[in-house]
């Protein structure tokens, strides 16, 4: 069906007579496949002033061997940060690969590794990218605006030299009749979505797809705008992250957050109040499929959300649906369970009472975490617990293993074990301290390994005393929590727009063609014929089907036979 | 009881299914075989011709690429001794037969993703073992249905043996049974970034595949020696992978743009270095600079030939060695 002789899917544009060329092609670098090529090398070079080195520095980085060698550059460059952790997307990831090779990662942290992607190096390159696209992109535009309003060049002296040439058979015709001819040409050329120009009413020149540089320039333009929203837009980035236990709320302020990250440019205060309480959290696990009994089907987080001056309303957050509320988005990024803990002092007064979000650590949820008094008591206890939803029962399961595990995420048998410290937990020195580790080097321990007393061991519902008469600790329950991550980011709008022109100028830039097509009355010892060809310009493989179909709509028209 | 028939119901498809992907891969195995005989043959005529007079060769070497001024001022270079055009086409009774073999196995692949799919209850793609499944059969599919617009049968030793081995890699190594679906990939975008990502997978292959006869014809004709019979010049096969891989590159385009939208959605953020998007922005990168490459003078040819070849190496590095081996929030291949 296609057929595309070579010559036919290369886009020289000399044919064209000298001077006309010039005028009409794409201002492209200068070793691009279309563009004419440089006068012979061997010509002496004049001496160079400053200003022709830079002319000739900026030619050399707006050429497309350049543009070239920088893509594959970045494609290289781009390589390590998929090796080696990154400190953006997996920071434990880092601490963990620092730890395995101390000797190499210093190394790696010197190059700036570790976060590749904001490195010296990799912005270097695609700076220089980027810059070499627009020195490319800029003398295009203004030529592409020109061209739009150009008609199209002359028709060539032979055109049976250009591709897709076809002629008809010859024959004797008045000047009337030729006429009638080439203005036939020329309504057919129109009516194909042709840009025609009549040339002595001898020839009708035509080229259309002019799209097809449109599209080209938007789907670099786009790309630039968004190098530029990520990279400007950046400071107006709002993150925050929030543990929330079912009952509990989170209101959007900076105070209430656990962690945040702001962008340089962004201001707390500018956060709209809002506030957010956990109802309740469900998770769905398989119970019908052996092959994933017990897996994950379903997150959901239902939540009433109050904002000033508006009625309160229930939402529900999933995985794949973050609610939005307050100019921000509210993503469900983890959950996990955390133990209702309440301590009271040897008189029975309740001196901490809460719900303790403990870490998941396999997906049967057999979760770590870390519970501090530090006020109430004869002196400040620790304690580092495990706890199991579902604690391997030996009874019903049969083997079991040593360490105590979980066996299901639902709380089927829920058990907590803790350790027990006492000593300085360091929370009175003014510094933030991670609310899920304790540092247990200067701390003494009381109840568990090592210290000749058995740890404790809690059921919900249950109490049992703390070592050395300091009270006693009861697990009330355990409740579900959720970790937040609520964002504002204002350029995602920006971002996905510039997104959809790359997308559509990339499909009009790649998909249609822009071609030149001529039909031309030739006289030749008293007769008459017509001849048709046309130029790709750009990749164009069916230029030589679509010169075919329009000298056969042309000729029969006119009641001519093509000229095998 | 209900519960009890479903789980039965669901074990028989999931069965039946496998039954059907392992008969494909027989039949994949015998279209093999009649297409790499066909190839041989192919082959040794070309060699006979190389042999004979020198005058009754039509040696299409010297190509209008790189010539620049020149260019369009020379003909068309004469068709390629041997090459069959469409339409009066010749083909040997093995390429045939593989033909054949091929829709045959192809018909047997797809009912059997497809099972699978009605096994799952879901799309066939959420797992390595589904996305294999799937991936190849468009890869096949493809093939197939550009045989109504080109002859490609030349392709076809490398296409079945390409998919033959990743069949044969995915049921014993990357076999996962029937799970329902994490929460993180309940989403319509499974459905559409995923299957648009195997359609430019499928594209990028048979585009390398071009690439590779490409490099090869383009040796021959530099030494010479007679273009291998019925495969085109390379300058004609450099414009049809090209077309391909442009055809690719929009859908890889496409899955960029879709996997970011999804990764706002699941993950909160729309791009974040993570080891999969990373390796699909090299991909990305890489056929965008075989684009330019195409574009760009002393580039079109065999250099550009090598970067479509590096591409497609990096697209079944993603697949293979980032889904198993790199930490990132991919993590779905259920192994």
């Amino acid at each position: 069906m296609a057929s595309d002789k070579p010559s036919s899917s290369s886009g020289n544009t000399d044919a064209t007579q000298p001077g006309e060329s010039l005028q009409t092609d794409p201002r492209r670098p200068s070793d691009h496949f279309d563009a004419p090529e440089a006068p012979d090398a061997d010509i002496t070079q004049p001496r160079l002033n400053f200003v022709g080195y830079l002319r000739f520095f900026w030619r050399q980085l707006t050429s497309m061997r350049t543009a070239l060698f920088l893509l594959l550059l970045v494609a290289f460059a781009a390589v390590p940060g998929s090796l080696v952790p990154q400190q953006t997307s997996d920071p434990n990831g880092v601490i963990q690969y620092k730890a395995d090779n101390p000797g190499w990662s210093k190394v790696l942290d010197f190059l700036g590794v570790f976060n590749t992607y904001s490195s010296v190096w990799f912005s270097a390159i695609y700076i220089l990218l980027f810059i070499s696209l627009i020195g490319c992109i800029i003398p295009r535009t203004m030529h592409h605006v020109r061209a739009l309003r150009t008609q199209p060049p002359k028709t060539p002296a032979r055109l049976d030299r250009l591709p897709g040439f076809l002629r008809t058979t010859a024959v004797e015709w008045g000047d009337d009749d030729v006429a009638g001819g080439v203005s036939a040409a020329r309504d057919l050329l129109r009516s194909s979505g042709y840009r025609v120009r009549v040339f002595d009413g001898q020839s009708a020149s035509a080229e259309r797809g002019y799209l097809r540089e449109t599209g080209n320039l938007v789907f670099h333009i786009a790309l630039v705008g968004i190098l530029l929203t990520v990279g400007l837009g950046g400071g107006f980035i709002w993150t925050g992250q929030k543990v929330v236990p079912v009952g509990q709320s989170f209101a959007n302020t900076l105070s209430d957050y656990d962690s945040v990250s702001p962008g340089r440019w962004f201001s707390p205060d500018s956060l709209q109040p809002y506030k957010l309480t956990l109802t309740n959290f469900v998770p769905v696990y398989e119970r019908k499929n052996l092959n994933a009994y017990g897996d994950v089907i379903d997150y959901t987080a239902y939540v009433r959300a109050s904002q000033p001056g508006q009625k309160t309303v229930n939402e529900t957050i999933k995985v794949n649906s973050p609610l939005r509320i307050g100019g921000t988005d509210v993503y469900l990024l983890s959950n996990g369970l955390a133990p209702v803990i309440t301590v009271r002092n040897p008189a029975g007064k309740v001196v901490y009472t809460q719900p303790v979000p403990f870490l998941p650590q396999d997906a049967n949820l057999t979760s770590e975490g870390v519970i501090k008094v530090p006020d109430g008591l004869a002196k400040q206890i620790g304690m580092v617990g495990f706890f199991y939803p579902t604690e391997c029962d030996t009874s019903k399961t049969g083997n079991c293993g040593i360490a105590p595990v979980s066996v299901d995420p639902a709380l089927f048998n829920p058990v907590l074990t803790l350790q027990v410290y006492t000593g300085d937990l360091g929370l009175n020195t003014g510094q933030p301290v991670n609310a899920y580790a304790l540092n247990t080097d200067k701390l003494k321990i009381i109840a568990g390994r090592g210290s000749g007393k058995p740890g404790l061991t809690l059921r919900p519902g249950q109490t049992v005393k703390l070592p050395d008469g300091l009270g006693t600790i009861e697990l009330n329950k355990v409740v579900r929590y959720v970790g937040l991550d609520i964002h504002h980011d204002p350029t995602q709008l920006w971002v996905l727009s510039f997104a959809i022109l790359v997308f559509l100028g990339l499909i009009t830039g790649l998909f249609i063609p822009r071609r030149r097509v001529w039909i031309k009355a030739v006289r030749r010892a008293g007769k008459v014929h017509f001849e048709y060809a046309g130029l790709a310009r750009g990749e164009d493989p069916r230029l030589d089907e679509a010169v075919a179909e329009i000298a056969r709509k042309h000729s029969q028209l006119l009641g001519l036979s093509m000229k095998p | 009881m209900i519960e009890v028939h479903e789980a039965v119901t669901q074990a028989t498809l999931v069965t039946d299914s496998l039954v059907s992907i392992y008969s494909a891969m027989f039949v994949y195995a015998l279209a093999f075989i009649f297409f790499t005989y066909d190839l041989a043959k192919r082959m040794s005529q070309a060699k006979q011709l190389s042999a004979a007079p020198a005058d009754a060769l039509v040696v299409s070497g010297k190509s209008a690429r790189g010539a620049g001024k020149t260019a369009v001022l020379d003909r068309p270079s004469p068709p390629p001794v041997g090459f069959d055009e469409p339409g009066k086409t010749r083909r040997s009774v093995a390429a045939r037969l593989g033909m054949i073999f091929t829709v045959m196995a192809w018909l047997l692949h797809v009912g059997g993703t497809v099972l699978r799919g009605v096994a799952a209850g879901r799309v066939p793609w959420a797992n390595m073992f589904e996305f294999t499944l799937t991936a190849t059969a468009i890869i096949i599919g493809v093939f197939l249905v550009m045989q109504f617009w080109q002859d490609l049968q030349f392709l076809g030793a490398y296409v079945t043996g390409f998919v033959l081995v990743f069949l044969g890699v995915a049921t014993t190594n990357f076999y996962v049974d029937v799970v329902p679906l994490p929460p993180a990939l309940q989403s319509y975008w499974l459905v559409i970034h995923v299957f648009v990502a195997s359609l430019g997978t499928g594209f990028y292959g048979l585009g390398a595949a071009l690439s590779v006869v490409q490099l090869v014809q383009a040796r021959r004709e530099a030494r010479g020696l007679v273009a291998i019979r019925a495969v085109p010049t390379a300058e004609r096969l450099e414009s049809l992978a090209y077309r391909l891989i442009v055809v690719g590159f929009v859908f890889w385009t496409f899955t960029l743009i879709a996997g970011s939208i999804w990764a706002e959605h699941a993950w909160g953020r729309y791009w974040g270095w993570d080891t999969k998007e990373v390796w699909t922005f090299i991909v990305w990168v890489i056929f965008a600079g075989y684009i330019h490459a195409r574009a760009t003078r002393g580039w079109r040819g065999s250099r550009s030939a090598i970067l479509s070849i590096i591409g497609f190496s990096a697209v079944l590095f993603n697949f293979t060695i980032v889904n198993l081996y790199f930490h990132g929030l991919h993590s779905y291949s259920g192994l």
